[in-house]
């Protein structure tokens, strides 16, 4: 019974925290970030990721400061519940269903008691491009869970981009723009007015709204424009003699804009990267912040107005101190690139195990894997990146490291419509004195046509270094390390082209041991002795060409596996030169552990991505997983691991020296209006394993419907609702012992559970202490709230089934009962066989 | 309509002046523009922004200030001299020296009884407004620098004066300065505003627009408009609204509002921008529902204020002025030649013949006035007389063309009555005929083809009057319209009179029965079509053609027009198909769609067609682009994203 269940997807990071306008706290000390089904609370003087507050099950669309009690947030999320986090803590406090996605939250300290909530127009689930704008009286209720029905709709039409609906001085108005019109709603008057602008004006302006801002003390309401204007309206409590005034310095549309508290300065920012600072009622005194890295997507300022937050396109958010008006730090998380097929493979530095893949714009980022966090960016281009939308410039395509670390291969291309594509390979050595990438050579156009594959020679013994490069100008052409001249130290220079028949080679790998090297053009694979360029044999399986290319390693290392577009996996055997085995399947990544003889192999089948892992000697796989992710894996690596793990699963021991990184990135859909459906952030994932804990119970009972996996939830919300006695004992103590005393139910209460935890299993204990023997204390409580995931993922689906209308909280308890004594069944059963293994 | 050889001139290289100076009077609805070569202009804003008075310039006067005192209007200059207009004769009534040197501005008081001008050596000097005259009352303190702008407050006692650096408050009862609001640096203020509350409002060369309290002398608040100039500013009527024109071609707008919604106290908050002008914007008028704004790129523009207007209406419409609302050509239709009047001088082209590929135009003759400009100019369809007025008398002269000479024909007549006529002279018989007359707009005709053949036709503002031209009797009035005409024509054959009104209106009226013909008739019976009556340029010429009597050829700014009397009048609610539509329809549709306006639209910016003899067609252009080509380069100009 003990299946693959053992290995599981860990989402590491990478989702976007700059979906939504980050938030920062009344005493400026920490910034609540929404990202993905979680609220990220920072720490801004440190950046540290302080909490994640987890309880959400589906996108978090809002995150607010609660008007009344600044030290506890609400957040709103397309799940239909908003919910009250004490973000100091990193507790739930409460939860509120309204039953309906949420797509904004927005409240004002004069509205006691209301929060505003932006949901799809009611009667009409089709439609998703109507939204309206509704008052939510929250019931004073001491439970945890509280339904929230007392809503009233306040306008109808809106957007539901949050940046669009603000509210205004003192909370007397509320301020909402919608594609060309503006809507000022006045609550004491209840008279709602609307200011429409022409579609655009004759110099071609686009007078698109995409963004609002209100003046704190003056009725003057900042609107900004898909043509860099920005428009101050004033006067808008009359419907004819409005009048507005228009500031022009964006080049292309505003995406952010910020009154500073005192409603001296307005902030404003876009795509060009800058921050922009109005001096309110002197316009023409601007000042600047640029080079933020990248698009200005979100700005925060910080009640007290010492600090601005800026959230970038690239997934970083900077805060800028106004005193000393530079960066204080900059939080870059991960930065892959969504949605753009050129990028670099993942790679592992070989000395600093770091990950390394496209950062900034014509950088490479070297992200630590152990401590989920960027170390540095590596300038490849080494050019002004110019912030503008449509302009080609140039971009790092392929990477590669040689074995030891030593020497880093990049190559950035720039492709212009009507232009010569420019090439530039170049190459950098490892200096031990500044820990660095330095620049050796660079070699202009190093091929006619764009670079296929790349690889470095990977034999650590031998003293040449080599470098093969292939291009679709039908050559590959091998690069050496050639001692020149004195006076500059060795540079790099073109060895050897090779060609065969004029096909265009594709891909290309080195043997283990750096005497053969495999270039496969199209379906003819090609293999050559680099030392003396001799065309050795070539290997052919038509009809269709070559996708993947990779030799088998230790052991393995007589076999070269590829791929063919006709989805057929080839291994042959070069001591033979024959095929050994074929076998029919869909691989769109292949990629080899350097550690060990296992190779992986992803398959794209039917939107989802399984995984296949086998020896090249050996047909059948060691390991394989249905659906690991939704969507294509397009890259993917072998990270060795700090230590070995001792694992005698034999399904899992493919995992002992390494761990297995992807990145997938789906892109579900586009219709920007709709953000429920919206993740486009691609998210890395983590393969890890799990050794002692065999299948989790609510796996036993759900897995099936592991479809999509992202991010893990809170696992005190919405289950601990419904939960009476905590089954566990270690989640109950551990509950007890995190959980700040105020929040805490009463003593006498806790007593009995606590007690009643400890007699419920005395194996359950046991097995736990063993557990955390064996494995380190982070990934035990990733597994935990894994467990907890499994839970909640299934909630959506079976209110789907149900038809929809109800509250995902109301479809809970529909699972519960005899599905629960079923699971603690199972959990038991489960428990015992492996206690009685582990004895063994 | 045929089809026709066009000669199309583009060679007449006609560039008005600099807009200086603009006075926009509220009770009569007209705004008085001088430019820089001291030519005076009135624009009529009640009958569709109609120029319906030129007086024009003189070498050498340099008008600086223009101020409306009730119907009166006063000029002042660098030539230090004060001016009045005689708007009737349409020349200058009397000049006053003021004996302060240039005179860089004139206001004043509300109740129209005392004119200031401010003058280079520092003196704030009042004159006293008679009926008939003006009398210099008392100089103000003087002080060291020129004072360059003034302002009167509503209720007369204070006086404001931007000068360098500062600006000063006058009593102007006793004459006493009061206190002064220093400026920090090397400023010239170029404008003050004084309001009612006691608020000063000044425009400076730092790019400043402040505002002042008057009473204290304070600094109440710096609007930096520019990095350049701000040179002229416009309050509008009731104080609510204010508006600066700065050496970058902007016009910024100020508005008097709340900054919370339920206070009373209000501001004045930078509102809107209004980008019109390339150039520096000289002179502002802040009427109640529009800007009007002009300076030196020479055009008049009058923006509407969208709150103060109904929203797409023709009131709504942006309006450009940039061609003179008058004809500048003439056309010798026998002989084939065209005379350009330029404002100081005139010349005299030859229509060449066209193998197809070009045609090659020469140049006869040039005239130039000494020192006073050109009114009105013709030339006979001869091409042997030539005819032009100017503010004080009327010339007439003998054209020889094959050995070049000009001769000056005894005109010791026409010089006794002063006139401004434009005379079309027909045949070898000369007919002017002059009249005293108390006319803006003259038009001055005469037809021998006609047996009523000695006769002139006098437009006084609105009302056409027929004159026989031998003994100067009344021939008859044609009734009178509401809206000026701007073009008039007796047809050479049926002597019928076409009239074209600045509200598009056209009349036909037969001189020989004495009222409105048939086809004129049915024309008002019916209306014209809704797109005529929307253009917003008037028909300055109109002509006709010799072979087809029922045709009249007229033409404004942007088209020119073919009246087939004989086709039925567009219908109101169909569409008005112009001809470049109808020739892309099928045989039969096209018949059914023509109607009697032939529209062509291929040219832009005509300043005159005509029909030759020989059936070929003059139109002469002045295209937009190369009269902004020769205006100098701007002082300063916005560069993208400073």
């Amino acid at each position: 019974m003990v299946e693959h269940g053992d290995i599981r997807v860990v989402h590491r990071g990478g989702s976007k925290i700059n979906f939504r306008k980050p938030v920062i706290t009344n005493d400026s000390r920490f910034l609540l970030c929404a990202s993905g089904e979680s609220v990220k609370v920072f720490s801004t003087s440190t950046e540290e990721c302080i909490h994640d507050l987890r309880g959400h099950t589906d996108l978090v669309t809002g995150v607010l400061i609660k008007p009344s009690n600044h030290l506890q947030a609400f957040s709103c999320s397309a799940d239909g519940t908003v919910r009250l986090w004490d973000f100091t803590d990193g507790i739930l406090i409460k939860t509120y269903v309204i039953g309906y996605p949420i797509f904004s939250i927005h409240a004002s300290p004069h509205h006691e008691g209301v929060i505003f909530v932006v949901t799809p127009m009611q009667g009409d689930k089709r439609s998703g491009e109507l939204f309206q704008l509704v008052a939510v009286h929250l019931p004073q209720s001491g439970d945890q869970l509280v339904e929230a029905r007392e809503l009233s709709a306040v306008l109808t039409g809106i957007s539901s981009n949050p940046a669009a609906t603000v509210f205004g001085r003192g909370g007397e108005y509320i301020a909402s723009a919608n594609g060309l019109q503006l809507e000022v709603y006045f609550f004491k008057k209840q008279k709602a007015y609307r200011f429409s602008l022409k579609e655009d004006n004759k110099k071609g302006g686009k007078n698109t709204f995409t963004c609002v801002a209100c003046h704190p003390n003056d009725d003057c309401i900042a609107t900004g424009h898909e043509d860099g204007k920005i428009r101050l309206w004033r006067n808008f409590n009359h419907k004819k003699e409005y009048t507005y005034s228009t500031l022009h310095w964006h080049h292309s549309a505003v995406s952010s804009l910020s009154f500073t508290p005192e409603g001296t300065n307005l902030l404003s920012g876009g795509i060009e990267s800058v921050l922009v600072q109005w001096r309110y009622n002197q316009e023409n005194q601007r000042d600047f912040l640029p080079r933020l890295g990248a698009a200005i997507t979100h700005i925060a300022v910080s009640p007290d107005g010492a600090l601005y937050c800026t959230s970038h396109s690239d997934n970083s958010k900077e805060l800028t101190s106004v005193i000393e008006s530079k960066p204080l730090f900059l939080t870059l998380l991960f930065r892959p690139r969504a949605g753009e097929s050129v990028g670099t493979d993942l790679m592992i530095d070989p000395r600093s195990k770091s990950l390394v893949l496209n950062g900034k714009p014509g950088h490479l980022q070297f992200y630590s894997l152990q401590r989920d966090k960027l170390l540095y960016n590596l300038d490849i281009v080494q050019q002004e990146y110019i912030h503008e939308s449509g302009l080609q410039q140039f971009e790092v395509v392929k990477a590669a490291f040689d074995a030891s670390g030593n020497w880093l291969a990049t190559v950035e291309e720039r492709k212009q419509k009507g232009a010569e594509l420019e090439l530039n390979l170049k190459l950098w050595a490892f200096d031990e004195q500044t820990q660095s990438f330095v620049l050796n050579t660079t070699i202009s156009a190093p091929h006619e046509a764009q670079i296929t594959g790349m690889c470095f020679s990977h034999a650590t013994d031998s003293q040449t270094t080599m470098l093969v490069s292939t291009s679709k100008d039908g050559h590959f052409k091998a690069w050496q390390l050639a001692a020149q001249s004195q006076t500059d130290g060795p540079s790099w220079s073109c060895d050897f082209v090779g060609a065969y028949h004029g096909l265009v080679p594709e891909c290309c790998s080195f043997s283990a041991d750096g005497s053969l090297l495999a270039v496969s053009f199209q379906e003819v694979v090609t293999v050559w002795s680099p030392a003396s360029w001799e065309l050795l044999t070539t290997l052919s399986q038509p009809p269709k060409a070559i996708r993947n290319l990779c030799f088998g390693r230790l052991s393995c290392s007589k076999y070269l596996l590829g791929t063919t577009d006709s989805n057929l996996l080839c291994c042959w055997n070069l001591l033979t030169c024959s095929l050994e085995w074929s076998t029919s399947m869909d691989v769109s990544l292949l990629l080899a552990d350097p550690l060990s003889e296992n190779m992986a192999a992803f398959c794209c089948q039917a939107g989802c991505t399984d995984l296949f892992v086998f020896k090249p000697s050996e047909p059948r796989p060691l390991f394989s997983q249905k659906a690991v992710c939704s969507g294509m894996v397009t890259r993917a690596v072998f990270a060795p691991r700090e230590e070995m793990l001792e694992s005698c699963e034999e399904s899992s021991q493919w995992l002992n020296r390494s761990q297995l990184y992807f990145l997938t990135q789906y892109m579900v859909n586009n219709t920007n209006r709709s953000a429920v459906k919206e993740k486009k952030s691609a998210v890395s994932k983590r393969l890890v394993i799990d050794d002692s804990v065999a299948m989790t119970p609510f796996y036993l009972l759900l897995g099936k419907h592991r479809q999509q996996q992202q991010g893990g939830d809170d696992p005190q919300s919405g289950v601990s609702a419904e939960r009476t006695p905590l089954p566990q004992g270690s989640v109950a103590i551990k509950e007890l012992l995190q959980t700040p005393a105020h929040v805490l139910p009463s003593t006498s209460f806790l007593c009995s559970m606590f007690v009643q935890s400890l007699l419920i299993s005395v194996t359950d204990s046991r097995e736990e202490s063993k557990h955390a023997e064996e494995e380190m204390e982070s990934e035990k409580e990733e597994e935990d709230s894994e467990e907890e995931i499994e839970s909640s993922r299934t909630r959506p689906e079976q209110q789907a089934a149900v038809g929809g209308g109800e509250a995902a909280e109301s479809a809970a308890p529909a699972m519960t009962k005899a599905q629960v004594r079923e699971l603690r069944r199972v959990k038991k059963l489960d428990h015992s066989w492996l206690a009685g293994l582990l004895d063994s | 309509m045929g089809e026709f050889k066009v000669h199309r001139v583009r060679f007449f290289d006609y560039m008005p002046s600099a807009i200086r100076a603009m006075a926009f009077n509220s009770h009569t609805e007209r705004l008085a523009l001088v430019r820089a070569d001291g030519a005076l202009e009135i624009f009529n804003f009640a009958d569709h922004y109609f120029q319906e008075k030129v007086i024009p310039g003189q070498d050498g006067r340099a008008v600086e200030a223009l101020c409306w005192v009730g119907q009166r209007l006063f000029s002042a200059g660098l030539n230090g001299e004060i001016t009045e207009y005689d708007l009737e004769n349409l020349r200058p009534r009397y000049t006053v020296e003021a004996y302060g040197g240039p005179i860089w501005t004139i206001g004043s008081n509300k109740q129209g009884t005392l004119l200031m001008v401010g003058c280079e050596d520092g003196t704030v000097k009042m004159f006293e407004i008679l009926k008939e005259r003006i009398q210099f009352q008392r100089n103000l303190e003087r002080q060291k620098g020129r004072i360059v702008s003034l302002s009167w407050h509503p209720s007369g006692t204070l006086i404001a004066a931007g000068m360098m650096d500062m600006i000063r408050i006058f009593n102007a009862e006793t004459g006493k300065e009061m206190q002064h609001d220093p400026e920090s640096r090397e400023v010239v203020v170029w404008s003050v505003a004084f309001l009612s509350d006691y608020t000063i409002i000044s425009g400076d060369s730092a790019g400043k627009v402040q505002i002042w309290d008057g009473l204290t002398g304070t600094l109440v608040r710096t609007h930096l408009v520019t990095k350049w100039d701000v040179l002229c500013l416009s309050v509008s009527q009731d104080e609510s609204s204010l508006i600066a024109g700065t050496s970058e071609g902007t016009v910024v707008q100020f508005q008097f509002i709340s900054s919370t919604v339920d206070q009373q106290e209000e501001e004045w908050v930078r509102t809107r921008t209004f980008k019109n002008h390339s150039h520096d914007v000289r002179a502002l008028a802040h009427t109640e529902t529009a800007v009007v704004s002009g300076g030196m790129d020479t055009q008049l523009v009058v923006r509407p204020l969208l709150d103060k207007v109904e929203k797409n209406t023709q009131e709504s419409a942006m309006r450009k002025i940039a061609l003179p609302h008058r004809s500048l050509v003439c056309c010798a239709k026998k002989a084939g030649l065209l005379l350009f009047q330029f404002p100081d001088h005139l010349e005299v082209w030859r229509v060449g013949e066209s193998d197809g590929h070009g045609e090659e135009n020469t140049h006869t003759h040039t005239h130039t006035h000494t020192h006073t400009h050109y009114a009105y100019s013709a030339l006979s369809p001869c091409g042997e007389w030539l005819a032009y007025s100017t503010v004080s008398s009327v010339r007439l002269y003998r054209l020889q063309y094959n050995n070049i000479s000009i001769t000056k024909v005894g005109c010791s007549t026409l010089t006794l009555l002063p006139l401004f006529s434009v005379s079309v002279i027909v045949h070898t018989a000369l007919f002017i005929n002059t009249i005293k007359c108390m006319s803006e707009l003259a038009l001055f005709f005469s037809s021998s083809y006609f047996q009523l053949d000695k006769l002139s036709i006098v437009a006084i503002e609105t009302t056409v009057t027929i004159y026989g031209s031998v003994c100067l009797q009344l021939h008859c009035t044609v009734p009178i319209y509401s809206s000026c005409p701007t073009a008039i024509a007796i047809h050479p054959t049926t002597s019928h009179l076409v009239v074209v009104h600045a509200d598009q209106q056209i009349f036909e009226y037969s001189l020989v029965q004495k009222e409105y013909t048939e086809w004129s008739r049915k024309l008002q019976k019916q209306g014209l079509h809704s797109l005529w009556l929307e253009r917003d340029t008037p028909v300055t010429h109109v002509t006709f053609s010799l072979k087809n009597p029922a045709h009249i050829i007229l033409h404004d700014m942007f088209m020119f027009c073919i009246i087939d009397q004989s086709l039925p009048l567009p219908e109101s609610k169909t569409l008005l198909y112009n001809q470049m539509t109808l020739r892309s329809l099928p045989e039969q549709e096209r018949i059914r769609h023509s109607h009697a306006f032939k529209i062509c639209k291929n040219f832009k910016h005509v300043m005159c067609v005509s029909l030759l003899e020989d059936h070929s067609l003059v139109v002469v252009e002045r295209p937009l682009l190369d009269m902004m080509s020769q205006l100098p380069a701007p002082v300063r100009q916005k560069k993208f994203a400073t």
